[in-house]
């Protein structure tokens, strides 16, 4: 029975990873086998349904978009000029194809000359790291600040500048969110009095966290002509995000199971064992669920805060690629859709994981 | 001197219009050494009683005195086995004990900490399930484990709220008989709350009904005169047992009948029948 739920555990958090590690177990029965096809068939099929609506989809708009080109020039400059446009888009010129919806396949080439485009940068920065030793050393030497590469990101250097600013706002929540929830958990009184402050702050939108939290850096940075923005950025996704995990700390230690409060008074443990021995560890299931949510809030904050606040994120790429209209802008921005959905699953998956990993009670987590 | 002494004990709970008297002039003492069984109907108000004792509750008037000194907290000289077992579900079998050997002997080093520990989990013979949680145990493992936390700190009394009530009878007996071993071993005073007549009278020197509350009260004592130790198969033929079992069955079952007959509040239904929507 308990063999049973803990096996069960393992499966919930990575679930996900079940088919491929039952066709490597060795000695999977026929009957996993079966199971196993039917589950993949089914995704695959799910995925080629989709890719097959989208594909549609965007030839349906793609086609909607050059007959009104066509006959917008027909109406306006005559025969030979609709012609004109006909070829020209038959002809795949980017100067005159319609914008809009990608196709999947544009995505995936989209996807290919993003990462082209990281060798490339790679390949430069590299380039430039060499030439510049040998100032950088003198500059050095001199006391002088170095020469830093100042080209633009790839793409890859933006996922990684997102998941930086998501890490450092998820650790600032839970060092303000974690101890101030076992404060205000502890004592009733500061439990209400603190309640109209959660209460208020808690529905506020990102991006009037953004105007706050920039009032203030932008003042502490005056005179300091560094880069703020991911500072500004952390420290939104941070203040955004915490609610979760503030409100579900103080609701943790508040409902502690009264038996084991009355064990720690009958074993007659101090104030402190008391809080460190009985308290937390009972209401980590509850902080670990409000990190949990903590982390996915952060993440989908992330995109709206990067954007305001201008760092070299995400949000960024996605709202530069739109504004800047290009040939293939859109498709890039479904590429950035699918990365940040992947790396939020991921990160879900990540505090799953974890949480099952601290939580003794072996049931919870879905 | 009582060891133990309850002196017109009254508990209330709530305030003004809504208080409710749980216990009312309660007095009981207690000897040194003796093993006293209280058997009530649920909802008594027996935990409220044993919590006054161990020190968990304060009474709203009277006092509870322990070796003549009045009881205002916990104390580790009274060892408490709770109801529900009360064990930390994210502390293995060992460490449970060892969190509580640990605050009562806070001098001693951790190898002879850990020696005790293991000294108690064998004692209720758990020795095998010493690194197992309590959710990987049964019910009657579970009891066990807070039967060797409570004794590990080495209490001079030993308080059981219904320590066996959510057992099934098998292991109940077999619960009963280590609880009386451990307790003839080196005779600590005993109090075992209980809603069970028989086991009341198996194990303990007296019997003290417990009126049912609200304003629950304790009733006439009734004194075992069983040899120890006793024996649970001869104990049905026994004269004494039959006696005194049916004289607390014949005042539980009485008292019950007065609580039923007290409360003969009538309910006054408003008059009311179905609408016709049928013009």
């Amino acid at each position: 029975m308990e063999q049973d739920i803990t096996l069960k555990k393992e499966g919930q958090s990575l679930a996900f990873l079940k088919p491929l590690l039952a066709k490597i177990t060795p000695k999977f029965q026929k009957g996993d086998l079966l199971a196993w096809l039917k589950k993949t068939g089914i995704t695959i099929l799910s995925i080629t349904l989709f890719l097959g609506l989208w594909h549609m989809g965007s030839k349906a708009l793609y086609n909607k978009e050059a007959d009104f080109k066509i006959e917008k020039a027909l109406t306006e400059q005559g025969q030979a000029a609709a012609d004109a446009e006909r070829a020209c888009i038959e002809s795949g010129e980017s100067s005159c194809q319609p914008n809009t919806l990608p196709a999947p396949t544009q995505v995936w080439a989209s996807l290919q000359s993003l990462i082209a485009d990281h060798k490339v940068i790679t390949a430069d920065k590299a380039a430039f790291a060499e030439k510049m030793a040998a100032t950088n050393e003198k500059l050095i030497a001199q006391g002088k600040n170095a020469i830093v590469y100042t080209g633009r990101a790839s793409f890859i250097d933006i996922v990684l500048t997102s998941i930086k600013t998501v890490f450092a706002g998820f650790l600032l929540a839970l060092l303000i969110a974690v101890p101030i929830g076992i404060i205000i958990g502890l004592s009733p009184t500061l439990r209400s009095a603190f309640n109209w402050f959660i209460q208020i702050f808690k529905p506020v939108s990102p991006v009037v966290w953004y105007l706050l939290v920039f009032m203030i850096v932008k003042t502490l940075y005056i005179g300091d002509n560094s880069d703020n923005a991911f500072v500004i950025s952390f420290i939104s996704v941070g203040l955004c995000a915490m609610w979760a995990t503030l409100v579900n700390t103080a609701m943790g230690v508040s409902s502690v199971d009264k038996d084991y409060i009355n064990v720690a008074k009958v074993l007659k443990l101090g104030t402190f064992q008391k809080v460190f021995k009985v308290i937390l560890p009972s209401s980590l299931p509850l902080i670990f669920t409000g990190l949990r949510i903590t982390l996915s809030v952060a993440w989908m904050v992330l995109i709206a805060i990067e954007l305001l606040a201008q760092s070299q994120g995400l949000g960024l790429f996605v709202w530069e690629e739109f504004q800047n209209g290009a040939n293939d802008s859109n498709s890039k921005i479904i590429v950035a859709m699918f990365v940040i959905g992947i790396i939020g699953f991921l990160l879900d998956r990540l505090m799953l994981t974890v949480q099952n990993m601290v939580s003794f009670n072996k049931n919870e987590g879905v | 001197m009582a060891y133990l002494e309850l002196k017109n004990i009254y508990k209330t709970y709530g305030e003004d219009e809504n208080v409710t008297e749980v216990l009312s002039d309660i007095n009981l003492s207690i000897e040194e050494g003796e093993f006293v069984a209280i058997v009530g109907f649920t909802g008594s108000g027996k935990t409220t009683l044993v919590n006054l004792i161990n020190g968990l509750l304060k009474p709203t008037s009277g006092e509870v005195l322990f070796k003549g000194e009045p009881v205002v907290d916990t104390s580790h000289e009274r060892g408490v086995i709770f109801q529900n077992y009360s064990l930390l579900p994210w502390l293995t079998v060992g460490q449970n004990i060892y969190m509580a050997v640990k605050e009562a002997f806070p001098k001693e080093s951790k190898s002879v900490l850990h020696e005790r520990v293991k000294d108690y989990v064998s004692m209720v013979s758990l020795t095998p399930a010493i690194n197992k949680r309590p959710k990987e145990l049964s019910g009657g493992m579970r009891q066990r484990v807070a039967v060797a936390r409570a004794l590990a700190m080495n209490p001079e009394m030993i308080i059981m709220d219904e320590p066996l009530g959510a057992l099934d009878a098998l292991t109940r007996g077999n619960l009963q008989d280590e609880i009386l071993n451990i307790w003839s071993q080196d005779k600590r005073t005993a109090l075992l709350i209980t809603n069970d007549v028989d086991e009341g009278i198996y194990m303990a020197d007296r019997i003290i009904p417990l009126k049912p509350g609200p304003n629950a009260t304790l009733g006439p004592e009734f004194k075992i005169e069983i040899e120890r130790p006793r024996d649970k198969t001869a104990l049905n033929d026994n004269l004494n047992y039959k006696k005194t079992r049916n004289a607390i069955i014949e005042y539980l079952m009485d008292i019950g009948e007065e609580r039923k007959s007290v409360s003969h509040t009538k309910y006054v239904l408003p008059e009311i029948s179905p609408k016709s929507f049928v013009a």
